[in-house]
Formats: structure tokens, sequence, C-alpha cells
């Protein structure tokens, strides 16, 4: 068997369909794989064997039968522990649904098995999804692959750790401000925002509703543009998602001819560390030398981001985390008056990060101050998707940093909270705006630490993301290196 | 004159009459087991999405129209966040800044003739909440929560403040129920809660336009309770005012039990619902296409349609009330009258034989199997003389038990009808040495006695005969000419 830990979704599939490989192979190795490096990392909540050796001994069968095999078939993976799975324990990193079970499978989930993927494993986040260093779990921090005393980014902080130390090839997480891209860049692998409504949310435990979208990281951008593929289409149970049809499965070509990029030039400034503005730059030269037409562009309301994210998140926040109030299902603290009861199972089952979101998305929506703030930060949202809607008038794709800096050392900071907003400071605009965007390894910094650079694109134009990254990806010849 | 003249105006909580609730395909329907009609969307699971129903949209649409509201093309969904053990998510989804339908009115008969217009505020969409059932004071087991009736479908009709009086209020509602109830909006089954209504209450001095604070009179489930409540609410605060004391703002409770109100929770603690845009669901465009079929379809208002009846179609004003009793009927009378050219004939029919049908299958018009036009062609038929009335109803009954056409039921019934030959002649002869009498007086002159002697040759024939051949040939053996 030639598969490594390190073989891609894309060479796992081609093996098992050659019959090279069998998919009970494959799990086993990912298997061994995480029963190494997951005791250090934290990087799975949840080992799930016993769905994922199921769905390889169905697929074995199939493959024996002489059966067409599905375009993941064998591919090991991993979901961030928000997304929906029946029968295997979904908790959100959450104290408040640490025992809880759904009944039913998020789109996302069944889509991904549906095309024959194993599902391995829950990965750990930042609880809720509110977080950037994968710190904020009720169930300890995930440590990043490259040098653990480091954060992996978050808040899809274990699948970022879970791909990127080869315990699977590509895991699914969750952006609302960042929390693909975020970790992606600060894991070394390609991770995608899609346009908003291109993979249905149902099932996804909501944070931000106008801003949640299911999104893969993976060690190569083929492998990122199957995920999506396969997760991506309309969905009768999702109203927000788009109806245009799934993404057909072949990879853009990787070819620059007549391609317009806009190099952010706002975004490598003085606040952003010098490796990763230099690093940023030699991508725009390499889309250069390959055939693209890079000019410089400007959001001038950008800079509004972070503050106008952090009024409307939370807002939504506080509204769709009003359900876990221990009466049906999750953490209950039993008390003899309902209010006492509600504020003693709320405030023994959520984290401090939690709480600062739901009470400020509280105030913010109140009588009173609502026009000030979530009625302000809505025209200030409308004003940014303008921007990208003035600036994609001019180009194909937008091109920046995908954090300041590369990954800093757990517990930087000492946990303040408004200094690690603003480490979404380039990944919030799109979101905002609703548009894909993908995080691209760009490089190493000198103490070895990887470096993301962040691509975004028009609405549903995930296709042109991929044609820029395919070709970074063999120019910048970053594949083969992995932690050590 | 002092503070002395009510004014009320009332919140009417409609159940829409669909199969399924709100936001899922649970069905809406009441009686099951409790929590048997429930799934993740409407318990409010971790990542559950809404999915509009469309049917839901075209009720309430249909309610807009029948009310003269103006319905508005793109309304909106909004979040009420509260919490209550039997909301699910920790909040309602409702319509609040941009409701589905404004403005309108009402006509309401007036007990000494004529009719009042009552001015509507708006009406909109919203999800019900489900049901606490309250262990009693001091027993063990606490409460327990039923979600059947979560996110089943309602619209809640506002009302100007206009109502003068309790009385005026009660008619209010009786009207509103029957105008609902016509249109097939609403079931309009008040003990199964398909009309609930709130009242708000104060006394205004008409000479100084001042007014006492608003009371807020809730649970008023029949007409009956909406008179009583009111009349005690209203002379409640007629004795606080006369005796000096200040009318508080808040809200009561009307119980049934003693005919008082009582206080709910007082107002001055202000109940903020953070209302904001449900990010989950789309905009609700209400199109041309819809509001044509709507418009096209709209029912008459019962009163007006009893009116039509009599004037038009020359009904006595007591078929005309029979006939308009419901929507099924009134619809079912117009086609067959369309169809016979005979409205008496078809009301008569209706009203007999029709009605009895509908009701030996438990008032479901849907298993009548005769259609309207099927039953107007017989009429004609025997309008024409070509079929007995005995032998129609006993066609018209096979139809309905068999669902045979109308030419095979007559077959069946003892084959072709007669209308010539020696059977016809024989039957003839019957009936003149039957009826002597009758023969001498058509001989005399007295063409009315005829009328006796078809009846005979239809009796003797078993109803098979033609009334029109056998009046034909007895005119002939009478020395009369054949035509008259």
């Amino acid at each position: 068997m030639s598969l490594t830990i390190w073989s891609s979704a894309a060479e796992i599939r081609d093996a098992v369909a050659g019959g090279e490989v069998s998919c009970a192979e494959v799990a086993r190795l990912s298997l061994d794989r995480v029963s190494a490096r997951n005791p250090p990392l934290n990087a799975l909540l949840r080992v799930t064997e016993a769905r994922a050796l199921a769905r390889a001994a169905e697929l074995d069968a199939l493959c024996a039968r002489g059966g067409a095999l599905p375009p993941l078939a064998g591919v090991p993976l991993v979901v961030k522990d928000n997304l929906c799975t029946r029968g295997e324990r979904t908790t959100c990193a959450s104290r408040i649904l640490e025992d809880y079970e759904p009944p039913y499978d998020a789109t996302a989930v069944s889509r991904l098995e549906g095309a024959g993927a194993l599902l391995l494993g829950k990965a750990n986040l930042d609880e809720f999804g509110m977080g950037s260093t994968g710190e904020n779990s009720a169930f300890g921090p995930t440590l990043n692959p490259w040098d653990p005393a480091r954060v992996p980014g978050g808040s899809s902080s274990g699948a970022a750790a879970a791909v990127a130390s080869g315990m699977v090839p590509c895991a699914l997480g969750s952006d609302t401000g960042g929390s693909v891209r975020q970790p992606a860049a600060f894991c070394g692998l390609y991770g995608l925002r899609p346009t908003y409504g291109r993979v249905s949310r149902y099932g996804l435990v909501a944070f931000a509703s106008s801003l949640d979208q299911v999104g893969p990281l993976a060690r190569t951008a083929r492998d990122a543009f199957l995920a999506f593929a396969a997760i991506s289409g309309p969905d009768p149970a999702d109203s927000t998602s788009l109806p245009d049809p799934p993404e057909p499965l072949e990879p853009p070509a990787p070819r620059l001819e007549g391609l317009r990029v806009g190099l952010l030039a706002d975004q490598l400034g003085a606040d952003v560390d010098p490796e990763v503005r230099a690093l940023v730059a030699g991508a725009a030269e390499r889309l250069r030398a390959g055939g693209a037409e890079v000019r410089e562009a400007a959001l001038p309301h950008a800079g509004y981001g972070v503050a106008t994210y952090y009024v409307l998140a939370p807002a939504e926040c506080s509204s769709n985390l009003a359900r876990f109030d221990g009466v049906r299902y999750g953490l209950r603290e039993p008390r003899e008056e309902l209010l006492e009861q509600y504020e003693a199972s709320r405030g023994a089952g959520f984290g401090d990060e939690v709480k600062r979101r739901v009470l400020a998305g509280t105030f913010v929506l109140s009588a009173g101050y609502r026009g000030a703030f979530y009625e302000r930060a809505r025209r200030a949202r409308a004003a940014i998707a303008a921007d990208f809607a003035r600036a994609f008038a001019e180009v194909d794709l937008l091109l920046g940093p995908t954090t300041p800096g590369p990954a800093f050392p757990l517990g930087r900071e000492g946990g303040d909270p408004l200094s690690l907003y603003l480490c979404d400071v380039f990944t919030i605009p799109p979101a905002l705006a609703g548009l894909p965007a993908l995080s691209v390894p760009c490089g190493f910094t000198a103490a070895g630490l990887p470096v993301g650079a962040q691509l975004v694109g028009r609405r549903l134009e995930e296709r042109t993301l991929f044609r820029a990254a395919g070709f970074l990806e063999e120019a910048l010849g970053l594949a083969g290196r992995h932690p050590s | 004159m002092a503070l002395d003249v009510p004014v009320i105006g009332l919140e009417v909580h409609v159940q829409l009459r669909t199969r399924t609730k709100l936001f899922c395909g649970c069905g809406a329907g009441f009686g099951a087991p409790p929590n048997h009609l429930t799934c993740p969307v409407c318990l409010g699971l971790p990542g559950a999405l809404p999915v509009l129903n469309a049917e839901a949209v075209r009720l309430a649409v249909r309610a807009a129209l029948a009310l003269h509201m103006a319905v508005t093309p793109h309304s909106r969904f909004a979040r009420k966040n509260y919490f209550y053990p039997d909301l699910p998510k920790g909040y309602q989804i409702t319509q609040h800044d941009r409701p589905l339908a404004t403005g309108g009115w009402l006509e309401v008969p007036l007990p000494g003739g004529g009719a009042a217009r009552v001015a509507l505020a708006q009406l909109h969409l919203e999800e019900d909440s489900g049901k606490s059932l309250h262990a009693a004071a001091g027993g063990a087991g606490g409460s327990r929560l039923d979600f059947n009736r979560a996110g089943a479908p309602l619209a809640e009709i506002v009302t100007e403040p206009c109502l003068g009086s309790p009385e005026e209020a009660a008619d209010f509602l009786r009207a509103l129920h029957a105008r609902l109830t016509f249109a097939g909006v609403t079931t309009g089954r008040m003990e199964e809660g398909a009309l609930r209504c709130d009242a708000n209450v104060s006394l205004r001095d008409p000479a100084t336009g001042d007014g006492t604070e608003r009371v807020e009179v809730k649970n008023l489930n029949s007409f009956r309770f909406v008179e009583r409540a009111l009349a005690h609410e209203v002379s409640r605060q007629r004795e606080a005012v006369a005796s000096g004391a200040v009318v508080a703002r808040e809200t009561r409770l009307f119980d049934p039990g003693s005919g008082a109100t009582a206080v709910l929770r007082e107002k001055e603690t202000f109940e903020d619902y953070r209302y904001f845009p449900d990010p989950d669901l789309p905009p609700l465009v209400v199109g041309e296409a819809l509001l044509a079929q709507e418009r096209h379809r709209r029912d008459e208002a019962p009163e007006a349609l009893r009116t039509r009846f009599r004037t038009e179609m020359g009904l006595p004003d007591y078929d005309a009330g029979v006939l308009t009793q419901d929507r099924e009927t009134a619809a079912y009378f117009e086609a067959v009258a369309r169809r016979c050219a005979d409205p008496k004939a078809a009301s008569n029919w209706v009203m007999t034989e029709v009605l009895r049908q509908v009701k030996a299958h438990g008032g479901d018009w849907t298993r009548l199997r005769v259609h309207p036009e099927e039953l107007g062609a017989l009429l004609a038929q025997v309008a024409e003389g070509r079929l007995s009335t005995a032998l129609a109803k006993a066609v018209f009954a096979r139809m309905a038990e068999s669902g045979e056409e109308a030419g095979t039921a007559v077959r069946a019934l003892g084959g072709p009808v007669v209308r010539d030959g020696e059977t016809l002649s024989a039957l003839v002869d019957e009936a003149l040495r039957a009826q002597p009498r009758a023969a001498e007086d058509v001989r005399a002159g007295h063409g009315r006695a005829l009328g006796v002697l078809v009846g005979e040759v239809l009796r003797r024939s078993g109803g098979r005969a033609e009334p029109r051949a056998a009046r034909r040939l007895l005119r002939v053996r009478l020395g009369l000419d054949a035509e008259e």
C-alpha cells in the first residue's frame, strides 16, 4: 500500500477505486494516526470509529460487487462539533450540550458521507464557534501541530489541527467571521468560506445565522475543492440556501490568463507582521509572473468591519442561543423557580466568551440602543458590500493576508477579547458581504510557521478562487512540507 | 361627561386551516397525543431551520383580501425574543415592522339592522407556541409541555381601537369568525382555539379627549367570554375612575369561573422583545400570481351572498340562509343553479338531497361524489320532462353512493327510460282506466287534470317513463293536440 498519512483525498479515492487499498485499511491508517497524535493535540473531542468502519465496510462491499464508487469513496474526514451527527454527540465544545445527541445529520455531513467519505470524528472548536484561538473550548484547548506552544487558530481549531497533523486529509469547519480561513492560515491549509447560501446550514448549530457558512479545510487546493463541491448546492431544508445547482466535481485548470487580481494595499500596512507582508506580496508577484494582471485595490469601509461584525454577530447569537435553557435538552441545573433555573443552567453551561457575546448582543438589540448599534451596523454592512461590488467591477479576485500575523502563543493577550477580535480584521469583510473567500498557504516565517493569503471572489465564483489557488500551489512548491 | 366612554381594540389570533405547520412538515391537526406532531424544527433543536409553508401564506392573503386590507408585496419575518418553557427556540417567529397586510375593515351587522364598519390596523403571520400543562398547585410532578401546537400557523388580526362597547366587540368577533370560516381560512372551531382574542380597554372623555391607561385583557376564547370580560373590565375601570383611583397600565387575565379579570403582570416592568429580522428566512414576497388567484376566488361575504341569492335568484330568505351557512354549500348550490337554470329547484335539491349526503359523510364535502355540474344536468332533464323527480332522486342517491355517471345510474336502476312504443302505450291505457275522473276533466277542457294522469303513468312505470312523452301520448288519446 503506497498511501501514507499525508496522502490527499484525491489519491486515496483513486487508490480505493483502483483496488490498491480497501476503505477499511484507509480508515485504520487514519485511526492509528489519531491514536498517536490526538492525545497531545486535543483536535478531536470524539472518535466515531464504529461509524467510519461501518461506512468503510459498505463501500468495500460496493467495490467488491464492481459498483461505481462515489467521488470521495474511502476518504476519512472529521467535522467540527457544531455540525449535527445523528446518534453521535454534538457538543459545540460547550458544557450546556455536553451530552446532547442530535436525532438527525446536518445536510453537509450527509452529503459528504453520501459522497463516500468516512466520518472519523468530531473536531474541537471554540465554544459555539466563538473565538479565534481554539482556547474557548469547555473541553480544553487544541494545540497547533506546527508548534504545540501556539494556538491553531479558531474557531475551527480541531478541524485544522486534525488535517495539519495528518489524521485526515480533509475536514469540515464553519466560518462566521473567519473561523475556517484563520485556522487554515495558522496551520498551513487551504480553507474555504463558500458564498453565503452555497452550502446548506441545516444542522449547523447556529452562532450568527446571516454569517455562518460551512466550509472545508484541506492540505491541497484540489481536496478543498472536492469537499466543497460535494457539499454544495440547494437544500430545501435551508431557506437561505441558493438555488444554483451543485458545483461540478472537476476542479478548474490552474491557468491565470485574463485574470485580474486586486492587491489590497491597505492590508499590507504597519499593523501587519513584516514576514506576512512579504509572503503575501511574493504571492502577488507569482500571480503576475504567471500571467495575471495585478493592480492595487481598496475597500474604503472595510475598516468598519470588526466593529460591525461584533454588533451583528452577537445580536444574532443572543437570539440563537436562547434555546439553550435547560428545559428540553442539554444541561439543567434544577431549581424551584423557573427564572432561577434558567440563570443557573445557562450560567453553568456557557463559557465566558459565549456569555460576553450573549450580553453584548442582548444590549445592542435593546430598546433605546438598537438604532445606535444594530441598525447602524446593518448600514455599515451594506456599505462594505458596496465596496466589494465596486472593486469587482475592476478585478476578478482580491488578494491580501488572511491574518495580520502567524499563529501566536497560547494565552496571549491574557485572553483580552478586544485584542483577539482584531485577528479577524481581514476575514470579516468578505463574510459580511456574503462572498466566497479562500485562505491559501503562501509560505513560512523564519520560525517555520505557516502564513496564509486570502483570496476573495465574486458571489458564486469559487472556481475563480481555485484557479489562482491551484496555480500558487504549484508555483510556490509548498506541498510536502509537514509538521515534524 | 367624564372618563366614561369605553375604547376597545382587539388582537385576534386565527389558526389557519393548513395541513402542516408554519415552518415544518408536521401535521397542524388537533387532538393527537402529546408531542406526537413534532420534529427538530418545531422543537427548536440545535441546527434546525424554518421553511415557510406556502399554504399558510395563501390563507393569510385570502383573509387579508376578505378584510379589504392592502397586502404588502415584501413583508418580512422577525424574531420576538423572550424566555418561556413552551417557546422552544427562546423566540417566536412573527412579523413586526413589515406585516403581511395593513388597513382594511369588516362590516358588522347591527342589531337594529344596517351595518357598522370596524377599522382594522394590520394582519401578520406568526407561529403558535406549545402548551404548558401545569400540575395542580402543590402537586408533585411539576409542569408538562406539549409541543404539538408549537409552530402551528396563526394570522394575528389587529383592529384599530374603535370598538365602543363589549357588545360591539363580541359582534365584531362573531362577524370575523363567520367571514374567515366562510372563506376557508380557519376551521372556526372555537373549542379547539381556532380563534383566540386579547383586548385592549381604556376609558375616554369625548369632551376633552383624555383617556385612562390601556389595560390588556388576555384569554378571551369565546364570544361570550369577550363580552363578559369586557363588561367586567369597563365597569371596573369606571368604578376606579369614580372613586378617584388611577387605572394602571397592566395586563389582566379573564377568569371565566368568576367572570372577573385579575392582574397578570404590571406593564411598568416594560417588556423588551428585542425584535430583529429573522436571518433564517428571506423576505416574504407575495407575487401577483397568488394575489390574482386569491382575488379571483375571493368569496363574497356571507351576508352579501345571502342578499344576492334572495334578490337575483329569487330565493326565499330561508333558502338563502341555509345555502350560505358555509362556503361549500353556497359554491355547490351556485354551480347546480348555473347548470340547470332553475335556482329554486337547485335550492330544494341542495337543501335536502345534497345536504343529507354530506351530513352522512360527517360534513366532509370532498367525499360527495356527485359534481354539481352533474346534478345540474340531472335537474335540467327533470325540468324538460325527460326524467321524473322520483327517478332523478334515485339516480342522485346512486351516483352519490357509487360514483357512477348519470347515464350508468339510470340504466342500473331498471333499464332505459320508457318514452315510446308498446310499453308506454300500455301504461297510458292503464292510467286512463285508473283515473277515469281525471280523463273526463281533461276532455271537458280542464287541462290541469292532465298532471294527475301523467303522475299515474310515472307511478305505474316505477318512475321510468319519460314525463314529456307520457304527457304527449295522453293528450293524443284524449283527443287534444300532441303539443300544447
